[in-house]
């Protein structure tokens, strides 16, 4: 493959809305109220259409024959490159809002800076993605807010998610080969340029919503090199059954 | 509406055009709702640009076939190109447009600002589609599809969409 950095660029930023987005669709019929089911597959139905994007962009620089398809269901684990924040479990709602809160303040700050790049496709899908984002984060900080200043059972909740989740912060701005090649190339973002500020306005949002902001400096990391928790394998399984067990099939 | 921002549509191929409708909103035609940014045959084939309303609008793909079939009718073929930039917004929708959205039912975008007010819940600006009120209030920032938000009216207690403002 020519363009073989580019390629894994794209993935390194398709793969995190793809997964998100399935773990999102998991929730479709299983939200705690009607408003936010809605709410939740939404964002998902948005991630996916980013997905789909930068996937038929990917399969054409590729120059493989590839289709976008081939690309969502048919590579192996250690071939995704999304971060680990975005395959961590629906473990319960507060869960689910903590995790779409500290991805959505990344994901809005990226595409701020894409949307600026001299590749003209990825600027277009930025261009558009940034009218959805902000509205996912206005979304999940809104409830990041109402869960840790209201009662205190939500309060607890929401604490234990952020504490937990906190730990896969620090990889959204690990800087991978393809990115590192892409910034020379004057395409990529360099993701490490936006850290301070990123934990300045999540902080900002945290405190707003009288949660205490996380002191761990353990961090783990990995997903974005393809060295996933043992959530993925799971996720891919559920994914890919159908391809894999039927393939090439249609409906 | 910008110049670079007008859609080079070919007058003779309106006719068909206004017979696609969007599928979610099937009082508004492809032409009302801005979503065909160029329309264009040339050699027997007619080329068109399409531009999502959402990324994921799952509209586009019916909208597609919807467009390939109106034109077979007339013995025309279509080639159909999905484009992203410039992104659409709600300016692209036709005053004809979105006073038959309000007639269907569904509330049409404030100003950008305005939209901001009362998605947060700050201001009640949001006319009642069916009573005519300014009297009511978000139930949910998201609605049936992508495109809309959930609202309340308190005057006549009727639930409706709201077509947000994406600018």
């Amino acid at each position: 493959m020519k363009n073989k950095n580019l390629y894994n660029y794209i993935l390194t930023i398709a793969d995190n809305s793809l997964i998100l987005a399935q773990r999102l669709g998991e929730l479709c019929g299983h939200g705690p109220n009607l408003e936010t089911d809605i709410a939740l597959t939404n964002i998902s139905l948005d991630l996916l259409g980013q997905t789909r994007s930068y996937y038929q962009y990917a399969a054409k620089i590729s120059g493989e024959g590839k289709t976008e398809d081939d690309i969502a269901f048919l590579r192996i684990e250690r071939e995704y490159k999304n971060c680990l924040l975005v395959e961590q479990p629906n473990t319960h709602f507060g869960y689910v809002i903590g995790r779409q809160f500290l991805f959505d303040v990344y994901h809005l700050m990226l595409m701020e800076k894409l949307q600026n790049s001299p590749d003209e496709t990825l600027a277009a899908i930025a261009k558009k993605g940034i009218k959805e984002v902000s509205y996912h984060k206005r979304f999940s900080s809104d409830w990041v807010k109402r869960l840790g200043d209201g009662t205190e059972e939500s309060n607890t909740k929401m604490q234990e998610a952020i504490d937990d989740l906190w730990r896969c912060t620090d990889e959204l701005f690990f800087m991978t080969d393809a990115e590192n090649a892409m910034v020379k190339e004057g395409i990529g973002i360099d993701v490490s340029s936006f850290k301070g500020k990123y934990y300045k306005e999540v902080s900002e949002v945290l405190k707003e919503a009288t949660l205490t902001i996380p002191e761990n400096k353990y961090f783990t990391k990995g997903g974005k090199e393809g060295i996933h928790t043992e959530h993925m394998g799971y996720i891919l399984a559920d994914l890919q059954y159908m391809q894999r067990t039927y393939p090439n099939m249609t409906w | 509406m910008t110049l670079t921002e007008k859609p080079n549509i070919q007058q003779d191929l309106v006719p068909v055009l206004k017979t696609v409708s969007d599928p979610e909103i099937p009082v508004l035609s492809v032409l009302d709702l801005g979503v065909i940014r160029e329309a264009i045959e040339e050699n027997g084939i007619v080329h068109i640009k399409l531009t999502p309303t959402y990324s994921g609008c799952p509209a586009m793909d019916v909208i597609g076939d919807d467009l390939k079939a109106a034109f077979s009718e007339i013995g025309k073929k279509v080639e159909v190109e999905l484009i992203l930039s410039p992104a659409w917004s709600t300016d692209w929708i036709s005053e004809e447009g979105l006073q038959k959205m309000e007639e269907y039912g569904i509330a049409r975008p404030l100003s950008e600002t305005a939209d901001k007010d009362v998605l947060l819940g700050e201001k009640k600006l949001v006319k009642c589609p069916q009573c005519g009120s300014t009297n009511t209030h978000l139930v949910s920032q998201f609605g049936s599809t992508a495109c809309k938000a959930l609202f309340k009216c308190d005057d006549c207690q009727e639930p409706f969409d709201y077509f947000k403002c994406l600018k």
